[in-house]
Parts: structure tokens; sequence; C-alpha cells
């Protein structure tokens, strides 16, 4: 997402007129709560399942599936969650299934929805591949701005906090589980992907969205595709995708492919017709991918986001 | 009497004219807009004038909106504006042989209707338009390629495509230029003001003035009935006096 104001120094100063009129307001806002639950998808494994929606003022962002894995030495965290208050809701869901500590957080890529809840986890070593903390420095600010000004009041007192250590792929061993880090790029230009070897669960990121349409601000489809194989080619018990509902066998990948390989295809094929920007909204959706909720949304920002590359290599200079 | 009466009568249905049900756009803006590009001439909102683009802005530095006039005959120019910007005439267009429609990618400073108005040879503007949301910040950001070296390298570069058909063709022109508004601190304001496309012989075929809120390295389509004529080029200037002229690649 690219935006550029200043939106939340107005809704900062709105809140603050509000809080002024209404002593109430500020107590209400205390009671926003994400009803985050945990739902256990392997042993010592638990993911917090997001609602397959965009950003808006009442799902606060809960829009995104963290995890974490409860090992013998303590707590290890799969993304942090859309803002501060998620964060600070998922630290006391998790102390409901446990009494041990958190160790450790990971942030599989840099989108707002996976990193702004770092702020909550001050003190506690979290890592991510180089190119992420890169993008969470870059557009921290921004994604905070625009998530406030999508989400109100959920986002308030949220700071990105870019995550503090530059992790190296290979394998980790943390208090009995044999976590493997594998570096991928594609949805962004750092996508990790965490396998529990021990429990056999894959935590694939935004590499993988099922029953919900893929985002593509960052994405390079081809380095996308080539991240597919590669996922394809790991064994494991269950997937738990960035967004959607975690499945035991290959379909959220598969799904996942089929719509970026239409994608790419519609878009290439628009600009070698000559189509405009402005004459892709109403484009045909395939029934397969039509029935996956956002995709409409989806596809209309998708065109902003990658159809210019297409539509140049159409055009040829001219003296 | 009677002159008081109808006087009485034009007050009273100019305030219903003025009143915002009058926009189907409900914009804050639109009686003040009116009478400042449209003066006092008659003004009917009509179906026949279509502004297309997206709900939301992605990138509020490029936001695709087309315009597309059918069944109207007379067509002499063509106003867009965008009500809520902080410069709010966007472009104006005359077809001159080529087909009322026109394609482009502007910038959104906040969400604001997008319009086209269309004026007919009998003096009537024929109005359409649509909202887009956006977060904002369009016109107030520097241009991207201010943030590279070399951008005056490329300065009025021009790369093209023809689409050819039977019953109508387009033409695609994408021109490299930063067109700044001089609304980003300590960059003045830099654009391109005038385009047309011209045949072998000189002759017009579209005529585009174009203001701030154009996008950078703008893109246009055009559209012809049938084949397009030969030896298209696309001439110009922007607010520095430096030129354009290129031959449209077919």
């Amino acid at each position: 997402m690219s935006w550029r104001c200043g939106c939340r120094a107005a809704g900062l100063l709105l809140t603050v007129l509000l809080c002024g009129l209404l002593p109430g307001a500020a107590v209400a806002s205390d009671d926003l709560d994400y009803g985050l639950t945990p739902r256990k998808v392997a042993d010592d494994t638990w993911v917090l399942i997001g609602k397959t929606e965009d950003f808006n003022r009442s799902n606060g962002g809960n829009i995104v599936n963290t995890a974490f894995i409860v090992t013998t030495e303590g707590v290890v965290v799969i993304d942090s969650g859309p803002s501060r208050r998620y964060a600070q809701q998922m630290r006391r869901a998790i102390a409901r299934v446990t009494e041990k500590p958190v160790i450790r957080v990971f942030n599989t890529h840099h989108h707002p929805d996976h990193f702004l809840g770092n702020q909550a986890f001050a003190g506690i070593p979290t890592s991510a591949l180089a190119a992420t903390i890169a993008g969470q420095k870059e557009e921290g600010g921004a994604f905070t701005d625009n998530v406030y000004r999508l989400s109100g009041d959920w986002i308030k007192g949220t700071e990105p906090v870019p995550a503090g250590e530059s992790l190296r792929p290979g394998v980790q061993s943390i208090g009995g589980h044999e976590l493997e880090l594998i570096s991928l790029s594609g949805h962004t230009s750092g996508d990790l992907v965490v396998l529990d070897r021990s429990t056999g669960v894959l935590f694939a990121g935004d590499l993988v969205f099922y029953q919900r349409a893929p985002t593509t601000p960052h994405a390079s489809i081809a380095q996308w595709l080539a991240a597919l194989d590669r996922l394809a080619t790991v064994s494991y018990r269950v997937l738990v995708p960035g967004h959607g509902d975690p499945v035991g066998d290959g379909r959220a990948i598969e799904q996942t492919r089929r719509y970026l390989v239409w994608l790419e295809d519609a878009l290439r094929r628009a600009a070698e017709r000559g189509d405009e920007m402005s004459e892709l909204f109403g484009l045909a959706i395939p029934a397969e991918f039509a029935a996956i909720p956002l995709s409409r949304e989806e596809f209309a920002r998708s065109v902003a986001h990658l159809y210019r590359r297409y539509e140049s290599e159409t055009l040829r200079r001219s003296r | 009497m009677l002159r008081c009466g109808i006087l009485v009568f034009l007050l009273w249905a100019g305030a219903v004219h003025a009143a915002a049900g009058d926009d189907p756009l409900q914009s804050p803006q639109w009686t003040d807009l009116k009478q400042r590009y449209l003066g006092a001439a008659r003004v009917v909102f009509d179906p026949q004038v279509v502004v297309t683009g997206p709900k939301v802005a992605e990138d509020s530095m490029n936001v695709p909106v087309g315009v597309k006039i059918s069944g109207l005959a007379d067509v002499r120019r063509v106003l867009v504006v965008a009500d809520l910007n902080p410069i709010v005439k966007v472009l104006e267009f005359s077809a001159q042989g080529a087909l009322p429609v026109l394609h482009f990618r502007m910038k959104l400073q906040q969400g604001s209707p997008v319009r086209a108005m269309a004026e007919t040879a009998d003096g009537v503007w024929h109005v359409g338009g649509i909202w887009i949301d956006a977060s904002g910040g369009g016109c107030t950001a520097p241009s991207v390629g201010r943030g590279t070296a070399n951008w005056h390298e490329t300065l009025g570069q021009v790369q093209s495509r023809v689409w050819p058909g039977e019953q109508q063709s387009r033409v695609k022109v994408n021109i490299m230029h930063p067109m700044d508004t001089g609304l980003a601190p300590g960059i003045p304001a830099f654009f391109i003001e005038r385009l047309a496309l011209q045949d072998a012989t000189g002759r017009e075929w579209m005529r585009i003035d174009t203001f701030e809120p154009v996008s950078e390295n703008p893109v246009f389509s055009f559209d012809f009935p049938g084949t397009p004529p030969p030896g298209l080029s696309l001439v110009g200037r922007d607010n520095n006096g430096n030129r354009i002229n290129a031959r449209v690649a077919q």
C-alpha cells in the first residue's frame, strides 16, 4: 500500500476533541476487544485466525493469521498482528494457554497486519529477514497512518517497531522444536516461511492465501510463483496461510498459484489489447476466483500495482 | 408587479438549483465550481457523459480515469475537474476528428468527485462524474522522478503505440515529465500545458490543455473512428517552454 498522508494527526486531534466533550469516549475505546481465540492446529501449536476482510473499523485489523508455538524453553510467536492493542490481547490469549514466557517473535514480512504488534513485545528478541526489516523501517510510518485511517481507535497508540535482529535462513532448535527458516520472496522482497519439522506445521506467511484474494502492493508475480514451486516440495501436515483457514493438503498453495497465473495473464492480455487501466475495473473475473472474498477489490488494487509494467512493454520509443 | 413576481420566482428557482440536492454527487463545492467554470450557462447532468475510475484510489499519484461521451452531437470541448483537489482543473480536451473519449491518470489530494463537463454547440454543458475515495497526498508529494539524478535526460521523451481497427482504433502515448504541481515544498510548478495529435498535414485531431493534477510521466489513450490518419505526431509544450514533438509509433 502506498499512502502518503498525515491523516493520523487529524484523527488524533478529533479524538482529543471528542474526549474533551465526551468523557466516556476514552473508556469506550479501551473496551475494544478483538476476541482472539487460539485454535490448536498441532501439538504445542495455536493459530489466531483473522477474518477474510480488509481493514475496517469493525474488525480493527484482525484480518490476519498469527500463531504461537509453546516450546519447553518458552513461547515462539509468528507475526504480531496489526496493532499494539492486538498484540497485548494476543499476549493475554497466550497466557490463557501457557504460563511460559514469550522468548522469540518472528515477522514473516513487512506488511502492517503482520508486524505492528511488535511494540507490545518490547524486550523480547524479534527477528525477520533483512529485506523485511528494511521495509519496516521505510514504510512503517506510512503503514501506521493508513491503518489508523482505515481502522480508527483500534490502532490508537500503535507505533511501528522494526524487528531488531536480521535472521539467517537455516535450522534453529528452540525448546525441542526444530524450526527451519526459509527465505523466499514474491509477495514482498522478503518473505519468511517457518517449517516446524517437529510438528509438521508450515507457517507460509502471505505467500499463501486461502479463500481470501491475494494482495499485491509489493509483489513480483514471477518470484511469487517460484516461491510456491518451492513450497510445493515441502512436506507438511498443516499449512497455515497468512490469511484464511489452515489446511492439511496442497489446496491453498494451488488456489494462490492459480489466481496469480490468471492475474498475470489477464493483465498482460489487456495491455497487449491496448486497454486502459480505467477500463479494467469491470473485467470479468473467472467464477472460481469471483467466489473468493475481496477478489473484485483486490483485482482493482492489483491493476494499480502491476499494470504499468505490462503496459510499458507494449509501447515503443517515438522520435 | 409582474416583474417583481418573476424576480422572486427566479430567486426561488435559483435557490433550489444551487442546493446540494441538485448535484447527484452531493459535493459541497458544486455550486461554486459551476459558477466559476460554467458561469450562467445551462447545465444538465447527463448519463451520456460517462466517467470511469476506481471506487478507491490505491495510488493517489496515479488514479486512472476515463471519459467517454457517446450520443451527444457537436461536443466542442470537455473540462475535467476534481471538486476537492487543491488544483481543481485537471485538463480540457477538444476532439476534432478523434472520438470524444480520453483516458488519463491523475493525482488526488483526498476523496473527491471527478467530473467531465462537455459543452455542446448550443452552449449547454452536459455533466457526468463519479466519486473516487483516496487517502490523499497526491498533489503535495514530490514527483517520484525527482528522486533520481537523471530525470532531465528523458524529459519530453515519448513512447507510443497504435492499435488499428476497422471500426475503431486506439492511440496510446506516454510522455516523460515530472508534472510538478508546485505544492510540494521547494519544487516550483513544472507541467505540460498543451498537447495535440496532428497528422502529416498539420491538422489537429485532438487537443488537450493539461494542468498540474495530471500524473507524472502521463499516459493518454485516444480513440479514432476507423483507422487513424497517417503520419500522426504528438506535439506540445510545458510551462517552461520545453517542446514535445514525436512521431507516433505505428
